[in-house]
């Protein structure tokens, strides 16, 4: 008892330092995201890690970044409680939500009504900035901080001609997507971008994300006879990799599989995800920027894991909206929106400027050289190893015994 | 070939199926409990086995045994804190007890997944096979895992027919299946009884969770979808017959993977949920049921 109250009154006292150390309010920022998932951690994990280093360099103006975090249980009704708690109780000043599609659309009527500035550190779908794109007055407060379906297809077709045909000397594929609103213009995207490269799409198959069997689904691939699979899967993940392994399924999985990019991965399936290609904009191995290694290893350090792709984008969404309001110079939503707007910021995924008004991804990434530049990686033996570009990749591909590559 | 196809994937999924659910069916059978947290039971088993194997480096035999244990403890748990407090409780009307422990056993079936979940995350976990590699049956790729699971199953089914059949412990068992009333008035200590079949409940629940977790992964998230495929079958089978359970579990397995191949493998479980009702309008104590 006299130890726990000893302890007590010394968490009260550095209570209380702290409190005498920051003179002002501090800076609120709202992180809503499934907690409970591999993508979904990597977001909340990223934005205290942005706040504490931002904390110890002084904060912003002798204001302190406060991370105020909701867990959405990956439901677009808990979100959007959350999102008007965050709002109206909390009185945060500028919100970082989910990488789910479905839930980032709830919420953005939300953050119009409210006038709350929100971006998303990993949904994709092409909808939620063509909607700020077509309400601009109404919907400017939401930021698409991840890329878009159709730019994330081709930054996939993009590593085509290298990988699939000059290395694996790939002719045809299969798109395999989940049943989501992203992968709806990724599929479109991919079914144009893939023939334009050099390869034939032999059969378009989207399956439900409750799959446990993906046995049937594999078996009707083979038939078909493609060289590669190109995956859209996020929802779902350990259990095709895994039955595609066990199976021994012969053709290769390569795209966007998004449990991939975080290393709980190797162990959730044992290592059956050993040949994997997937996309990523951002990976421990490679200095996109200077920025991104050592924040993949600070991350490391304190989570004992690699993150996730939205712990890259949510770590930057911290930096961008601290960096907002300090040239804003308020915390007023609409300067902090128009602080946004005029963004030019080298994070851990790149150089980040979003698209104005005029351009149809509103509030979207600036994609290309110099700006943001999609990588391939493969998971090989334990690690995820850079496999495109040839200029930053550390590893060449290298496939299982089980897959047949023509090269 | 698609029909061998369907033949042999079919046969390991339905012998998962009648593993999960003849022990579900047991309990009811002997105690009249339905124990909705059997979903949540056999993720937590398939769960701990992945992380005894991986992370505690304990590779995938130890694993699987501590899969199994976890299974038999979380019965006894289950049944030590859960039911028999409201079975014996002097406070609950006799007529509520039912409801009573339906909705405890739901309830604590949602605790132990959102636990795990929480430790672990809602990711699907997939517990190292104790065999790999594929082999060549007439022209189907199959993976020796799927062919071990059909024979563990099948042994661990064959075990509980000789304890039924041929122990005295087993044999009053059955007895109480058929008339418990009668059974403690020749003396039995109907406790124990319970006892005894809560633990064969659990280490069955364990195998079942360890092999799904082996065979196609699990998450916490699937607990739901468990119990509900386990009260099917027995609900389709006949409520507390073990010999209705086993046949509904392949009429259930086929029934799933016919649809998954030649239909489409997003409506796998719809033609189940309306033979369910047809059988639930036409011959409500199910196959083989007694009530």
């Amino acid at each position: 008892m006299k130890a726990s109250l000893t302890l007590l009154t010394a968490a009260f006292g550095l209570g209380m330092a702290t409190h005498a150390a920051w003179a002002e309010d501090p800076i609120r920022i709202g992180v809503i995201a499934e907690t409970s998932a591999i993508s979904g951690v990597a977001v909340p994990n990223g934005a205290k890690l942005a706040a504490e280093e931002i904390n110890a360099a002084g904060g912003v103006n002798g204001r302190k970044v406060e991370i105020i975090e909701y867990d959405d249980h990956n439901s677009a009704a808990d979100a959007v409680r959350a999102f008007q708690r965050a709002a109206q109780q909390d009185k945060v000043n500028a919100v970082i939500a989910s990488y789910i599609s479905e839930v980032v659309l709830a919420l953005e009527p939300w953050a119009g009504r409210l006038h709350m500035p929100m971006i998303t550190p990993g949904a994709a779908s092409n909808e939620i900035t063509k909607r700020v794109h077509d309400d601009y007055d109404h919907l400017k407060y939401v930021f698409a901080g991840y890329l878009a379906s159709t730019q994330i297809a081709d930054a996939v077709c993009a590593s085509g001609k290298d990988l699939l045909i000059d290395q694996m000397k790939a002719k045809t594929a299969v798109v395999v997507s989940e049943d989501a609103a992203w992968t709806i213009p990724l599929d479109e995207e991919y079914l144009k971008c893939l023939p334009a490269a050099g390869i034939k799409v032999l059969d378009h198959i989207r399956l439900s994300p409750d799959t446990t069997d993906f046995t049937p689904i594999f078996n009707k691939i083979e038939g078909e006879k493609p060289d590669v699979m190109i995956t859209g899967i996020s929802h779902v993940g350990v259990q095709p990799t895994v039955q595609w392994q066990q199976q021994q399924v012969p053709i290769a999985m390569y795209g966007v599989s998004s449990q991939a990019t975080s290393s709980t991965f190797w162990k959730d399936t044992n290592g059956a995800t050993d040949g994997v290609v997937f996309n990523m904009f951002a990976a421990p191995d490679v200095a996109v920027t200077p920025k991104t290694i050592p924040f993949a290893q600070a991350y490391e350090k304190k989570y004992g894991i690699v993150p996730g792709y939205a712990g890259y984008t949510a770590y930057d969404d911290v930096y961008m909206w601290v960096d907002a309001i300090r040239r804003a110079g308020s915390t007023d939503p609409d300067k902090i929106v128009a602080a946004m707007e005029t963004t030019d910021y080298v994070g851990t995924i790149g150089r980040i400027e979003f698209l104005p008004k005029d351009n149809t991804f509103t509030h979207g990434m600036r994609i290309g050289p110099g700006y943001i530049s999609g990588l391939m990686l493969q998971w090989q033996a334990g690690n995820p190893v850079t496999v495109w570009p040839s200029n930053v990749a550390t590893g060449k591909l290298k496939f299982p015994a089980f897959i047949k590559t023509g090269g | 070939m698609l029909a061998l196809q369907i033949l042999i994937d079919g046969f390991a999924i339905s012998s998962l199926y009648a593993v999960g659910a003849i022990g579900f069916t047991l309990i009811f059978g002997v105690s009249g409990v339905l124990n909705l947290s059997h979903g949540a039971i056999m993720a937590v088993a398939a769960i701990i086995a992945w992380y005894v194997a991986g992370d505690l480096g304990a590779g995938s035999y130890g694993g699987a045994l501590a899969g199994i244990a976890t299974g038999l403890a979380l019965s006894l748990v289950t049944y030590g804190l859960v039911v028999r407090p409201i079975q014996s409780s002097r406070t609950i009307a006799h007529e509520e007890k039912e409801i009573f422990v339906l909705t405890s056993t739901l309830l604590w079936g949602l605790m132990l997944q959102v636990l795990v979940a929480y430790i672990f995350t809602d990711n699907p976990k997939t517990v190292q096979p104790l065999v790999s590699g594929v082999v060549e049956i007439l022209g189907v790729r199959t993976p020796r895992n799927e062919i071990f699971t059909a024979i563990l199953s099948w042994a661990a089914i064959g075990l509980l027919w000789q304890l039924v059949h041929r122990t005295r412990a087993g044999k009053s068992l059955l007895a109480a299946s058929i008339n418990p009333r009668g059974l403690a008035l020749l003396g039995f200590e109907l406790s124990n009884i319970y006892l005894l079949v809560w633990v064969i409940y659990g280490v069955l629940a364990g195998l079942a969770g360890v092999l799904l977790g082996m065979f196609l992964g699990v998450s916490s998230d699937n607990a739901g979808t468990l119990t509900a495929s386990a009260f099917s079958i027995v609900v389709l089978g006949g409520l507390g017959s073990v010999t209705g359970s086993l046949i509904a579990a392949y009429v259930v397995g086929y029934l799933e993977t016919v649809t998954a191949y030649l239909v489409s493998p997003s409506i796998r479980t719809v033609p189940v949920l309306l033979l369910l009702v047809l059988v639930v309008y036409l011959r409500p104590q199910g196959l083989l049921g007694r009530r």
